[in-house]
């Protein structure tokens, strides 16, 4: 088994094989990811019931908590990515890196935008100064520069060195944004969901909210592997196999 | 795993392990600089002079909020079970502001130790509940009550 999977490692490392791989991967988890995003929106947004202070805006939480929880744990497994491309030099981690980084940034932009759409009518203002917004503004901005070293810094070789670090340094954030509601006084209220205690809102709230959750996980990976193969061609544009592919693609057109 | 790598594993992580520790401390000694708001018992304790601008959080304390008749004059007390803040606010209240609502003030500390508000944020905690069920809790609640006092009346 543990020979099964070293193999298939060291397969998926060398990125042509990658590329053919990967595809039907990209196909399940893509179809996955964005059924149970559809699903979880229209039944989060539609049919499950209002909160019975905050009445119907109280729904972006289906939007706001996948966004940042899935921010979060893209942002861990870029520092992941850093270390394991600092120790062992695996370009395919890299690649995926700068994949995921984009993706990351995005969605911690929405969870910063909806989580301010929500403050509006809740708390009577958008943007307070509190220690969980800030740390969430920290990471974005900590995204935003992952994503300018790599397109800025020459040669790429410096560009993944600094990115690696910097990734690994920010890691210190996610426990600040994770445990800010609990460790200062925040206007933002605590989490709903929590490993030792059962979850704050009855099952027709939170199986909604579950199905989001996946769903952008889903389509993180689906999004990832599919810059990623564009990014194998780009880095190994001239190698035979990138060749070999565009002839066939070419063929296929013509034909 | 081969030595040169094994070695950079553990520079890499023990440098980590030590900006961690240093960014740990340096948190927990700013911690109280990070609060968003004080509680009133910390006001009340003076550690806020007045006039000084502050953040005031707490919940809203039960039959003690006054609207002034001809104006958008309110006042209410505002309460963390140790202490009580009144506040003065003219303006409109945020959807969510209630009795027993948590709430944020914003706002200057006067000189009978209220505080005068130029926002009043609502607070509000990570239990989501629908309508029916809230209704039917707080019917629970009530019969128990009434049960209670039926008792103690027969008694």
């Amino acid at each position: 088994m543990w020979n099964r999977f070293k193999t298939w490692f060291y397969q998926m490392s060398s990125p042509p094989h990658f590329f053919e791989k990967i595809k039907g991967w990209i196909k399940w988890s893509g179809f996955i990811g964005l059924t149970l995003l559809v699903v979880g929106i229209v039944w989060g947004l539609g049919i499950a019931p209002a909160d019975y202070q905050q009445g119907n805006s109280f729904r972006i939480i289906y939007i706001h908590v996948p966004a940042a929880g899935a921010a979060m744990s893209a942002y861990i497994m870029l520092a992941i990515w850093g270390l394991i491309y600092l120790v062992w030099k695996i370009k395919m981690v890299d690649i995926f890196t700068q994949a995921l980084i984009p993706f990351g940034a995005v969605l911690c932009a929405i969870a910063l935008l909806t989580g301010g759409l929500w403050g509006i009518p809740t708390w009577g203002i958008a943007f307070v100064a509190d220690a969980r917004i800030l740390s969430t503004a920290l990471l974005l901005f900590l995204f935003i520069g992952l994503f300018l070293i790599r397109s800025q810094v020459q040669p790429l070789e410096r560009a993944q060195k600094i990115s690696s670090i910097v990734a690994i340094v920010g890691v210190v954030n996610i426990p600040v944004i994770k445990y800010s509601v609990e460790w200062v006084a925040t206007l933002h209220q605590g989490a709903t969901f929590t490993l030792t205690e059962k979850p704050k809102m009855p099952p027709e709230m939170y199986l909604p909210l579950l199905c989001t959750v996946l769903g952008v996980y889903f389509l993180m990976f689906a999004w990832t592997m599919i810059q990623a193969r564009w990014i194998c061609l780009q880095r190994d544009s001239g190698k035979r196999w990138v060749n070999q592919w565009l002839e066939a693609q070419s063929k296929e057109k013509s034909s | 795993m081969n030595p040169k790598r094994k070695k950079k594993l553990i520079l890499i992580l023990s440098l980590f392990a030590g900006f961690a520790c240093v960014f740990a401390l340096a948190f927990y000694s700013l911690k109280g600089n990070l609060d968003h708001f004080y509680s009133p018992h910390e006001v009340l304790e003076g550690q806020v002079k007045p006039g000084q601008r502050l953040k005031v959080g707490g919940i809203v304390k039960d039959h003690s909020v006054e609207h002034s008749e001809d104006s958008l004059d309110v006042t209410f007390i505002v309460t963390d079970t140790l202490g009580d803040v009144i506040i003065n606010y003219t303006g409109i209240l945020p959807d969510l502001f209630r009795e027993g609502q948590g709430v944020v003030i914003q706002g200057v500390l006067n000189e009978q130790g209220g505080v005068d508000a130029d926002k009043v944020l609502a607070k509000h905690d990570e239990n989501y509940t629908p309508p029916e069920a809230a209704a039917a809790l707080m019917k629970a609640a009530e019969k128990q009550e009434q049960d209670a006092a039926k008792k103690y009346s027969n008694q």
